[in-house]
């Protein structure tokens, strides 16, 4: 495997990395919660899609358009109904909750489903397999191009709607300071919704392009979370731009450990992840001593 | 009718009762001083009034219709506006867009980004600076220009002079008297009893949670307004067995 082609499918297999850790980055960004249950939810998305493409016999595009709605309005009443009375109780409440709804997410999908492991690659025809071939080194899948050019434009537009829109002011300004927001009539309850609705439909589009590019069973969720919080850290806890980079890192990572070992993958991903994470805690605490340089004692 | 009522109002943090039993009624038009010392219970009183604390009991009416269970957001649409101790500006947002979120409510009327801009020229060089990179008298500036954009009929400022080098403390207080051209009624809550006498009309003192003196400026002497200050002449109503508040 040439080195273009490997930094290409690391690059693009980020993509869809960065589009799962989308919605995981806006809810810690603005309400500082962490959904344990994003992958799950991501899973119920992949379900959803499933079940009404294949009822109705329609393309799972088609499907994921009346499912995107339905997983905003979950993302909402989850705030409204669970998470709102949770944050009153501090930081850990919510992780709790978010962790208990993991939970009831899976089973309930395991109760109804069975443990069958499904995929949505044989409902989009050719778009399953097809490539182009750039050279006889380089071939780019056409379903991976187009989940990278989701991330980039769900990215891309999720933060010209933060910077530009009064909505997006609003959210901006509720996620720095909900209380303050208030005081200058911005219903930070309502915010916070309308963040964790968003959230929860790129979760729902995530998942969708995680059954069309692989397979997916009722408990696929918990390891899909793990890869969104791998990116938010590498990326900068809170930076959509930064989320986009950490898929990057952590897709070249898994990508360059296969080559070496195919069961390199994953553990050179969780390797990079922690590397990252044990860098920038080494950095705070070389800063919190006055520098790197005098913090190791030597450079008199 | 006036335009806020208070009746009876206790707000507690918790086990603490900051504001006891206060009640007054605020007229259209008026500048009124909330004085007293440190922990007196003024900034509790004026986070109540805007929303920011749910009292324990009472009656917040404003423009007669009672407000006490409003959130902060839906009292910022009937018009009241606080402008924080500490400024609490969006740190991570342009001076620009902190004005402009304060529109979101929809109170349309004389200020908007350029009525702010004239009342603060500061302002205007920094308008798409981070609110995080400011001055202080820059930053109080901002505060102000964003409570005023939501037009409010009721303006309560809060220590606005607080941390602030006086000539800046000089320039604020010269543009108070503008900030009445919204159509707006003020509370200042001020420490600086000379400053707030300055531009207030009406005068009140608060001690250990409760309003011990309150009456027109030039009819009260600063000897009245100092003693009730320090609770010297135990003003009225209060009680020698509470411990101060902090």
């Amino acid at each position: 495997m040439s080195i273009v082609n490997l930094v290409a499918q690391g690059a693009l297999l980020g993509g869809y990395y960065a589009l799962l850790a989308c919605g995981l980055s806006l809810m810690f960004g603005v309400m500082r919660i962490i959904n344990l249950a994003h992958g799950d939810l991501a899973v119920l998305g992949a379900f959803l899609v499933f079940v009404i493409s294949d009822y109705f016999n329609i393309s799972p595009f088609l499907a994921l358009v009346a499912v995107l709605p339905i997983m905003a309005a979950v993302g909402w009443l989850m705030q409204r109904g669970m998470l709102e009375r949770s944050l009153r109780s501090g930081m850990l409440v919510p992780l709790l909750a978010t962790f208990g709804l993991s939970i009831a997410v899976e089973n309930l999908l395991f109760e109804a489903y069975g443990a069958d492991t499904r995929s949505l690659a044989p409902m989009i025809g050719d778009l399953a397999f097809d490539s182009l071939e750039v050279s006889n080194q380089l071939s780019i899948s056409y379903l991976a191009a187009l989940i990278f050019a989701l991330a980039v434009a769900l990215l891309g537009g999720l933060s010209l709607f933060l910077k530009h829109t009064s909505l997006g002011r609003a959210i901006r300004a509720t996620a720095e300071d909900a209380d303050t927001a208030e005081l200058v009539g911005v219903n930070s309850r309502s915010v916070y919704a309308i963040a964790a609705a968003i959230a929860v439909a790129t979760a729902g589009l995530a998942g969708t392009m995680l059954a069309m590019r692989a397979t997916f069973d009722p408990y696929s969720g918990p390891m899909q979370l793990i890869f969104a919080f791998e990116a938010v850290v590498i990326g900068g806890i809170g930076s959509l731009w930064g989320t986009l980079l950490g898929g990057i890192v952590l897709g070249l990572a898994q990508s360059i450990g296969a080559t070496f070992d195919p069961r390199w993958f994953l553990l050179a991903g969780h390797l990079t992840f922690l590397a990252i994470l044990g860098g920038r805690m080494f950095n705070e605490w070389a800063r919190a001593r006055g520098g790197l340089r005098s913090s190791l004692g030597f450079w008199r | 009718m006036s335009l806020l009522t208070l009746d009876r109002l206790d707000v507690r943090h918790g086990l603490l009762q900051a504001v006891r039993e206060v009640s007054f009624a605020i007229e259209k038009g008026e500048i009124v001083a909330l004085v007293g010392a440190n922990g007196a219970g003024k900034s509790t009183l004026l986070r109540a009034i805007a929303g920011a604390h749910i009292p324990a009991s009472g009656r917040i009416a404003f423009e007669g219709a009672d407000v006490t269970g409003l959130r902060a957001h839906k009292r910022v649409a009937k018009g009241i506006a606080l402008v924080p101790e500490g400024r609490r500006l969006f740190g991570a947002m342009t001076i620009d867009e902190n004005l402009q979120v304060a529109t979101r409510v929809g109170r349309r009327g004389y200020w908007t980004s350029e009525t702010v801009m004239e009342l603060f020229p500061m302002l205007r060089a920094r308008r798409s600076s981070l609110t995080g990179n400011l001055s202080g008298g820059e930053r109080q500036a901002a505060a102000i220009g964003r409570a005023l954009m939501t037009n409010p009929r009721l303006l309560l400022l809060d220590e606005v002079s607080l941390g602030l080098a006086p000539v800046v403390v000089d320039g604020l207080y010269r543009s108070m008297r503008s900030l009445l051209q919204g159509d707006a009624t003020l509370v200042l809550v001020e420490q600086d009893l000379g400053r707030a006498l300055s531009v207030a009309t009406r005068v009140m003192c608060m001690l250990e949670g409760r309003i011990v003196l309150d009456g027109r400026v030039g009819e009260v002497t600063r000897e009245q307004i100092v003693d009730a200050y320090f609770g010297l002449r135990g003003g009225a109503g209060r009680d020698h067995d509470t411990k101060a508040t902090a």
